[in-house]
């Protein structure tokens, strides 16, 4: 977590219900120990001063964020966990204020759209989800040539049925190269039980939990910042 | 050593769309202002930095720009190095 995080103990909560174990690390730890996968909540890392994510950038965890990412681990950024991870261009494109300047907190239908990445992995591309969204910057925002290369790739993960907040391509969730770092805008936490009114998110937390989605109880998770 | 004044302009690179900027040009008119178009909203930045001289504080204040003020996705900035003290 950075100072001003605020959905970490959800991600801990929807985790532990999926029957992973989940740990908590503080942006200023430089240990992540070793975990097996890591998740970057949502909230405001550092009031989102100057920019989201801008700040975070430079927290003394985002060196171990990038060697975990580099190794292949699955790395999964969450709304303003996106942010911090276009920001440390451990993803492409920036999340830029939303088309109308609304502030955005509503349910939305998403629809899968690549199986390459540990968010999607085993679930079907045109699947459709309902998992809510929680934002003012998560217009999504990239170069022709770099959302070209995002198409043509696969590495588009998730888009918008309807587009709420102006993304390019209706993005909601891209991947890297390799497939193991994600974000996404939508909150797959808050839609992880009945009480919550979908519990769509779990599909992707759980493809996250079990790899080879033979239903064994999930790997460690830290969920940090 | 001396001591130089910059400011900086962050702005969004051209072609980059500006919600900011169109909601306040859509509010001109109601306000009476006509014939005003091209409304781009940025941010802009003032800070003293210690140098030997002008081009080492340009420098370092684009160096700065680079890594933190802008984030050159989407933005550019314009440095103006502007008095000596």
């Amino acid at each position: 977590m950075f100072p001003g995080t605020n959905c970490e103990h959800d991600v801990v909560e929807a985790v532990e219900s999926l029957g992973g174990v989940a740990e908590l690390v503080w942006h200023g730890d430089d240990n992540l120990r070793g975990v097996d996968a890591l998740v970057l909540p949502g909230g405001f890392a550092h009031g989102d001063a100057l920019r989201p994510g801008a700040i975070a950038r430079f927290s003394r965890v985002m060196a171990a964020v990038a060697d975990m990412a580099a190794a292949g681990a699955p790395v999964v950024g969450i709304c303003n966990g996106f942010q911090v991870l276009t920001e440390a261009h451990l993803l492409p494109g920036a999340l830029q204020k939303n088309r109308h300047l609304s502030f955005l907190c509503q349910m939305t239908e998403l629809v899968v759209s690549s199986d390459r990445s540990v968010l999607t992995r085993g679930i079907a591309p045109g699947r459709r989800l309902r998992v809510p969204v929680n934002h003012f910057e998560g217009n999504y925002t990239a170069s022709p040539e770099v959302l070209r290369r995002l198409e043509d790739e696969g590495r588009v993960v998730l888009r918008y049925v309807d587009n709420p907040n102006g993304s390019a391509n209706d993005i909601a969730g891209i991947c890297n190269e390799a497939g193991n770092v994600v974000g996404l805008m939508p909150h797959p936490e808050r839609a992880s039980s009945e009480l919550l009114g979908s519990t769509d998110g779990a599909v992707l937390l759980r493809a996250l939990l079990e790899p080879s989605g033979a239903g064994t109880a999930g790997p460690p998770v830290a969920v940090t910042g | 050593m001396a001591v130089f004044s910059a400011v900086v302009e962050v702005r969004l690179r051209p072609g980059i769309a500006d919600p900011q900027g169109a909601t306040i040009e859509r509010a001109l008119p109601a306000l009476g202002f006509s014939g005003v178009t091209g409304v781009r909203a940025g941010k802009s930045f003032r800070f003293a930095v210690q140098a030997r001289d002008a081009a080492e504080a340009r420098a370092t204040a684009t160096a700065l720009c680079d890594r933190l003020l802008a984030n050159p996705v989407i933005e550019d900035s314009l440095v103006t190095i502007l008095t000596e003290d």
